[in-house]
C-alpha cells in the first residue's frame, strides 16, 4: 500500500483563500475550503513564524501565534473553538487554557497572551 | 558565571569542596551542588568525594528489596554518567583516613591527599553491636550496606535457623529478609514490645500478633547475654537474658545505629554526648569551613536523624549556604508511614503522649491486627497518633495535628459498623493544609474563590497533573447548576437521552435546541463539543449516523487526540499505541512493531496496559507509519479514545499450572467485541485464569476472574488516582452468560453516566449503587436489557477500523500535515535529543520566546 500525500496549492484560481497579514502586503496561506469550522490548522510565515489559523461557524477567521504559551509547544492550532458570551476562543489541546480569538489574551491568567495576527479572507 | 575553559577540568583558583562519604545523603548533597552550577563542569569548583563502599551511592532505605529481585545496579542513585557529566571526582573503596583542620588537608587510605576550602562530612552511622561474648563469631551479621546482604545471602545457603537481635524497624526488615531466605526466624528484643521507637504498647501487640500470624517467632522483653558457637567457631545458638537459649545458624545484629563521628572526633570536632558530629542551623561544625549532614550530625534542635528525609533537607542546606544563599535546618518532623512486611505502620506527631494531660483514644482488635490511637491533648486538640494494620488515615490527620478535630476522636478510629469510621472530607482540613502539590495550594487559598476556574486562574490549583480536581470541586460551594458546562443545562446522562430519543446526529443543531439560551447560535465549547461526540459516537450505529469520528461535523468535535487518532504529547508530537488483543502477539507482529520504530526514530516502551507505545512522531509521521503497521495486519488501539483500551490477559489454562480456564482467549474475545466503542470515560477490562488474580482484573472497569465452574464478573474497579477494587456482580457465568451480561452492563453505564465519570466513581454515586446496577443489568428491573443488547450488537456490526478506513481515504488524510500551506515541512519544533539509547523530546527547543527564524524554503525538506 501507498500513501498518498495531499498536496495542497495556494491561491487556487477562482476559490476563495486566506491571506494574513504580513508587513506591508497580505502573504496567501490556503485556499478557504482547507479549514473546517470550529477547528484550526497551522501555517508557516515566510520568516519561519507558525500561525494557527481557525474559521468559526459563521464563517469567520481568526489568526493567532501558534505556540501555546504554557508549554511551549507549537499546538494552538489543534485545539478545539468555542465561544463564550459570544467571543471567540481557542482551548489549547494540551492543558486546556482558553485563548480568546480576537484579542489573543488568555482567559485563565490575565498574566499572559498570544500574538494576534491580521487575516481576511477572499 | 565564568565560563569553562576546559570542562571538568576547573580553572585554576576555584575553591575544592571535599565530601567524606558517598551514601544517601552524600549524593543528594552532590545533585544540590549541580543544581547550583558549584561543579568542575561549570568552573566554579572542584569537588573531590571520597566513598568508602565499593560502589557509588544506593538506595539503603529499599537495601531489603535486593532480595525481591532488585540488583546492586537498581538501587544505585547515581545516573551512569552524572560524576563526569559535572566533573567530579569520585575515589571508590578509598575512605578518608585523617583530617588536619590546620592544614585543611584531608588524606585517605590509599594515600591521595586533597587541600579543602570546604569539608562536608556525611559519614553516616554505622550498626551498634552490642558488647555480648561471641559477637564476632562466624555467621554474626549486620544489616547496612549492600557487602551485608551479598554476605547473609551466601551464608544462608547453609543454615537453617536465624535469629535477628533488634525487634525495631531494621530488625523487622532483616527479619523478613531472613524469612524470605528460607529460614525459620526468630526475633529477640529486649523491649516489652516491638518497633518501640515508633509505636506505643497497643501498637506493639498488634503488630506482633499480625508478624507471628506470618510464621516468625518473637521474643520480647529478653536480652541476648552470649552468641555460643561450635567447635570451628561457627554460631550455634543464644542465650538469653530469661535463661532460656535459642539454638540457630545465623545472628543478625539490629540493635540501633550510631553516628560514625570518628573521623570528626579524631580532628577535634565538637561531638555530642551520646555521639553524632555538633552542627548549627546551616549544618555548620564547630569549623566554620567543616559541614557534617546525614546521620552522622547532630543537629541544631539536639536530635540525630535517623531518616533520610531530614538528610536530605541538611544536604539543600549546606549546597544553599555554600552558594550563598540563606538557607537552615532547624529540624524535622519524625511523623512516618510504612509498609512492613506488609503491614501498614504510621505514626505522627506526639505518638507516645508525652504532653501533659492528653489522653489518648484507642481502637484496637488483636484479631484483624489493626490498633489505631490517637493523642488528644486536653482542650481537644489532635497532637498525635499510631495506626498499625490500617494507616488509610495517615494522610488525613497528620495535616490536622494542632488543631481541634471537627468530630468525636472515636468516630475516626471505630470500624465501620461500630459508630465510625467517619471518612474526613476534605472541608475538615485545617486551612494550611495542602490540596494541590503540584502548586504548593493550600485549603485556605482554595476556599477563597468559588468557582473551578477561578482557583485555576488565581492560585493555579488543579492546573499540573489534575489530580486534586476531585476534592477542590468538593471544597467549593456546590452550585444548583448540574449542566455540563457553560453551553447546556443538562448532565451528560441527560443529553444522552435527549440524542437517543431525537435520533440527533447534529451537535449544532443540538445546540441551538437544547444549549442555554445565550449560548445558542454560538461555537459551543471545549467540553461539550467532544461530550456530544462522544455520544454520538456511542449511538452512531443506532442513530444511522457515521460511526467514523472524523466524518463531517463529528471532526470538528474532537479533540486533539481523537482528531489525529493519536495521543498528544508535550512536546507536540504523537505517540502510537497499536491495538495487541489480550496481549497476545506473534514474533513477527513484535518484529514489525521493532521495524517500524527504528525507521521512525521512535522512543518504544512497554506500556502499563500490556501494549506497546511508540512516542515522537510527527503529524504528518502518522499515516506513514499507520500504512506499515496496517498492512500488518495491526489496528488502532484508542490510545486515544475515551473508549475500551485494553484487556489485559493472564496465560492462563493453557501455559499455567493453576488455570482453570482459557484467560487469553477470553480476553481477546472482549477485547475485539468491545475495541472502538465510544464512552463517557476510558475502558479497561482483564481476565485471570484463576484466583491468583495475575491479570489484576479487580483494578479495571469490569474484570473476569475465572472459576472451575465458568467466570466471575466484577465491575467497576479502578487504579489511577483513587484506585478502587471491582465489585462481584455475579458469578459462575458461562461463556455466552459472561458477554451478555457485559454488553448490558456497558451499555447502561454509557447511558447514565456523567462526562469524565469511570465506572467506579458512577457505582459509588447512581442511586441503589451495585444492588441497583444489579437489578437492572442481571434481573432487568426496568425492562431495558432488550434494548441494551441490541445497542450493543449494533455496535460490534458496526465496528470499523478508524486507521485502516483513514489511510485509503486521501480526503481523510489531509489533515495530517503539520502545515496547511507547506505540507511537506516537517514541524520545526518537534525535534528530539538522545536518551539511554533512544530518544526525548528536545524542551530547549520550546523554551522560547519563539524559534530561531528559518525561511520557508529553508524548512522544506
Ligand atoms: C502510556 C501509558 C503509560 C505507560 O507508558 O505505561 C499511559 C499514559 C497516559 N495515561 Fe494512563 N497510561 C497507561 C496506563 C495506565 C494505567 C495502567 C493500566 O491500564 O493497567 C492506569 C491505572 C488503571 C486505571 O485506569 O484504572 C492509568 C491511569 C490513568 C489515569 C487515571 C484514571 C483514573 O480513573 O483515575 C489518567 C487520567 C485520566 O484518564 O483522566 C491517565 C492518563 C493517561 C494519559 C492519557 C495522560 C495524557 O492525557 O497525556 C497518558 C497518555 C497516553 C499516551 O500518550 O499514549 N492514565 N494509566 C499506559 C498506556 C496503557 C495502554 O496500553 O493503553
Ligand atoms: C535496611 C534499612 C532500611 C531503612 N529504611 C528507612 C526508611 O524506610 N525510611 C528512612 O527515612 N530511612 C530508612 N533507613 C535509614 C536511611 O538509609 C539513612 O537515614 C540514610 O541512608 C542516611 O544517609 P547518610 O548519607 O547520612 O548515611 P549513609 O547512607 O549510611 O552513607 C554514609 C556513607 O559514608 C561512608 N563513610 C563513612 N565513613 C567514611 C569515611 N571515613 N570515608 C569515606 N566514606 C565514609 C559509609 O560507608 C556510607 O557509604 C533505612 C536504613 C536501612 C539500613
Ligand atoms: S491468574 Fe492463575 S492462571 Fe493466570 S497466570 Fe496467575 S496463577 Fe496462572
Ligand atoms: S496536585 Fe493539583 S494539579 Fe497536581
Amino acid at each position: 500500500m501507498t500513501v498518498q500525500t495531499v498536496r495542497v496549492t495556494p491561491s487556487a484560481e477562482g476559490a476563495r483563500v486566506i491571506q494574513l497579514a504580513d508587513g506591508d502586503g497580505w502573504f496567501t496561506v490556503c485556499d478557504r475550503s482547507l479549514l473546517t469550522p470550529g477547528r484550526g490548522v497551522a501555517a508557516l510565515l515566510p520568516d519561519g513564524r507558525q500561525v494557527a489559523l481557525f474559521v468559526d461557524r459563521s464563517g469567520r477567521t481568526y489568526a493567532i501565534d501558534n505556540r501555546d504559551p504554557f508549554t511551549g509547544a507549537y499546538v494552538l492550532s489543534r485545539g478545539l473553538v468555542g465561544s463564550s458570551d459570544g467571543r471567540p476562543f481557542v482551548a489549547s489541546p494540551l492543558l486546556k487554557q482558553r485563548f480568546d480569538l480576537a484579542t489573543g489574551s488568555c482567559l485563565d491568567d490575565d498574566e499572559v497572551s498570544v500574538a494576534v495576527f491580521g487575516v481576511r479572507a477572499d | 558565571m565564568p565560563v569553562p575553559t576546559t570542562p571538568n577540568a576547573p580553572a585554576a583558583g576555584v575553591p575544592t569542596i571535599v565530601v567524606v562519604g558517598h551514601g544517601m545523603v552524600g549524593q543528594r548533597f552532590l545533585e544540590a551542588l549541580a543544581d547550583r552550577g558549584l561543579t568542575a563542569a561549570a568552573g566554579t569548583a572542584r569537588v573531590v568525594v571520597l566513598c568508602e563502599e565499593p560502589r557509588p551511592a544506593y538506595d539503603r532505605v529499599q537495601l531489603t528489596s535486593y532480595f525481591s529481585g532488585r540488583t546492586p545496579d537498581d538501587l544505585s542513585l547515581v545516573e551512569p554518567d552524572f560524576m563526569a557529566r559535572h566533573g567530579i571526582e569520585l575515589h571508590l573503596g578509598d575512605p578518608a583516613e585523617t583530617v588536619d583542620r590546620e592544614t585543611r588537608r584531608v588524606v585517605s587510605r590509599s594515600g591521595l591527599s586533597f587541600t579543602y576550602d570546604t569539608l562536608v562530612l556525611a559519614t553516616g552511622s554505622y550498626p551498634f553491636v552490642p558488647p555480648v561474648p561471641g559477637k564476632d563469631a562466624e555467621g554474626c551479621f549486620v544489616y547496612r550496606t549492600i557487602e551485608d546482604l551479598l554476605a547473609i545471602e551466601e551464608y544462608a545457603k547453609t543454615a537453617t535457623t536465624g535469629a535477628v537481635v533488634g525487634g525495631g524497624l531494621l530488625g523487622l526488615e532483616a527479619a523478613g529478609a531472613l524469612k524470605g531466605l528460607g529460614l525459620d526466624t526468630h526475633v529477640v528484643e529486649f523491649a516489652p514490645r516491638l518497633m518501640p521507637v515508633q509505636v506505643d504498647a497497643g501498637g506493639g501487640a498488634a503488630l506482633l500478633r499480625t508478624i507471628e500470624n506470618m510464621g516468625l517467632t518473637v521474643h520480647t522483653g529478653v536480652g541476648t547475654q552470649e552468641v555460643t558457637a561450635d567447635e570451628r567457631g561457627a554460631v550455634n545458638g543464644m542465650n538469653l537474658s530469661d535463661g532460656s537459649s535459642l539454638a540457630t545458624d545465623l545472628v543478625v545484629f539490629s540493635a540501633g545505629v550510631r553516628p560514625r563521628d570518628q573521623l570528626a572526633r579524631d580532628c577535634g570536632l565538637a561531638v555530642g554526648q551520646r555521639g553524632g558530629i555538633i552542627v548549627d542551623e546551616e549544618c555548620r561544625t564547630s569549623d566554620g569551613d567543616v559541614f557534617a549532614i546525614g546521620e552522622c550530625a547532630l543537629a541544631s534542635d539536639g536530635r540525630v536523624y535517623g531518616l533520610v528525609a531530614p538528610g536530605y533537607e541538611m544536604a539543600q542546606t549546606v549546597a544553599g549556604v555554600i552558594a550563598g544563599e540563606t538557607a537552615s535546618f532547624t529540624g524535622a518532623d519524625l511523623s512516618t508511614k510504612l509498609k512492613l512486611l506488609g503491614v501498614d505502620v504510621a505514626s505522627f506527631g506526639d505518638a507516645h503522649g508525652a504532653a501533659e494531660g492528653c489522653l489518648d483514644v484507642v481502637y484496637s482488635d488483636s484479631r484483624s491486627g489493626v490498633y489505631k490511637k490517637l493523642v488528644i491533648g486536653q482542650d481537644g486538640t489532635l497532637l498525635g497518633g499510631v495506626l498499625v494494620g490500617d494507616a488509610d488515615q495517615y494522610g488525613t490527620l497528620r495535616p490536622m495535628t494542632g488543631t481541634v478535630l471537627p468530630v468525636a476522636p472515636e468516630q475516626l478510629v471505630l470500624p465501620a459498623g461500630a459508630g465510625g469510621p467517619v471518612t474526613l472530607g476534605p472541608s475538615s482540613l485545617p486551612d494550611d493544609a495542602v490540596i494541590c502539590s503540584c502548586h504548593n495550594v493550600t485549603k485556605g487559598a482554595i476556599c477563597e474563590h468559588t468557582t473551578l476556574p477561578e482557583v485555576k486562574k488565581c492560585t493555579k490549583a488543579g492546573t499540573g497533573c489534575g489530580s486534586c480536581v476531585k476534592v477542590i470541586g468538593q471544597l467549593l460551594p456546590q452550585s444548583a447548576d448540574k449542566g455540563l458546562c457553560g453551553c447546556f443545562p443538562y448532565t451528560r446522562s441527560e443529553l444522552y437521552e435527549i440524542v437517543r430519543t431525537l435520533g440527533a446526529t447534529s451537535y449544532a443543531a443540538l445546540l441551538d435546541s437544547h444549549g442555554r439560551p445565550a449560548a445558542r447560535g454560538g461555537d459551543g465549547c471545549e467540553i461539550c463539543k467532544p461530550t456530544v461526540g462522544s455520544i454520538i459516537a456511542s449511538l452512531a450505529p443506532t442513530l444511522g449516523a457515521s460511526g467514523y469520528v472524523l466524518d463531517g461535523e463529528q471532526a470538528a468535535l474532537q479533540d486533539t487526540n481523537d482528531h489525529f487518532l493519536a495521543n498528544l504529547q508535550r512536546n507536540g508530537s504523537y505517540s502510537i499505541v497499536p491495538r495487541i488483543p489480550g496481549g497476545e502477539i506473534t514474533p513477527e507482529k513484535l518484529i514489525v512493531i521493532g521495524e517500524v520504530a527504528r525507521d521512525f526514530g521512535l522512543y518504544t516502551k512497554i506500556t502499563g496496559g500490556q501494549r506497546i507505545d511508540m512516542f515522537g512522531a510527527r503529524v504528518d509521521q502518522l499515516p506513514l507509519i499507520w500504512t506499515r503497521l496496517v498492512d500488518a495486519g495491526f489496528e488502532s488501539g484508542h490510545a486515544y479514545g475515551k473508549s475500551l483500551r485494553t484487556v489485559k490477559s493472564c496465560v492462563g489454562q493453557t501455559w499455567c499450572r493453576y488455570g482453570v480456564q482459557d484467560s487469553v482467549k477470553m480476553a481477546i474475545d472482549l477485547e475485539l467485541r468491545y475495541r472502538g466503542l465510544r464512552s463517557p470515560h476510558k475502558l479497561k477490562s482483564a481476565v485471570s485464569g484463576c484466583a491468583r488474580e495475575c491479570a489484576e482484573a479487580r483494578g479495571k472497569d469490569f474484570g473476569i476472574i475465572a472459576t472451575a465452574n465458568g467466570w466471575n464478573l466484577y465491575v467497576g474497579g479502578n487504579g489511577g488516582a483513587e484506585p478502587r477494587h471491582a465489585d462481584l456482580l455475579a458469578q459462575d457465568l458461562s461463556d455466552a452468560e459472561l458477554v451478555r451480561l457485559i454488553d448490558r452492563f456497558l451499555m447502561f453505564y454509557i447511558r447514565t453516566a456523567e462526562r469524565l465519570e469511570r465506572t467506579s466513581t458512577w457505582l459509588d454515586r447512581i442511586e441503589g449503587g451495585l444492588d441497583h446496577v444489579r437489578d437492572v443489568v442481571v434481573h432487568d428491573s426496568l425492562g431495558i436489557c432488550a434494548e441494551l443488547e441490541r445497542l450493543m450488537s449494533d455496535h460490534v456490526a458496526g465496528y470499523r477500523d478508524e486507521w485502516s478506513e483513514t489511510i485509503n481515504d486521501p480526503e481523510r488524510l489531509r489533515r495530517f500535515v503539520t502545515f496547511v500551506n507547506a505540507p511537506d515541512a516537517p514541524d520545526p519544533s518537534v525535534k528530539f535529543v538522545p536518551e539511554r539509547d533512544q530518544v526525548k523530546p528536545d524542551l530547549d527547543i520550546l523554551a522560547g520566546p519563539v524559534l530561531a527564524i528559518r525561511t520557508l524554503e529553508g524548512t522544506a525538506s
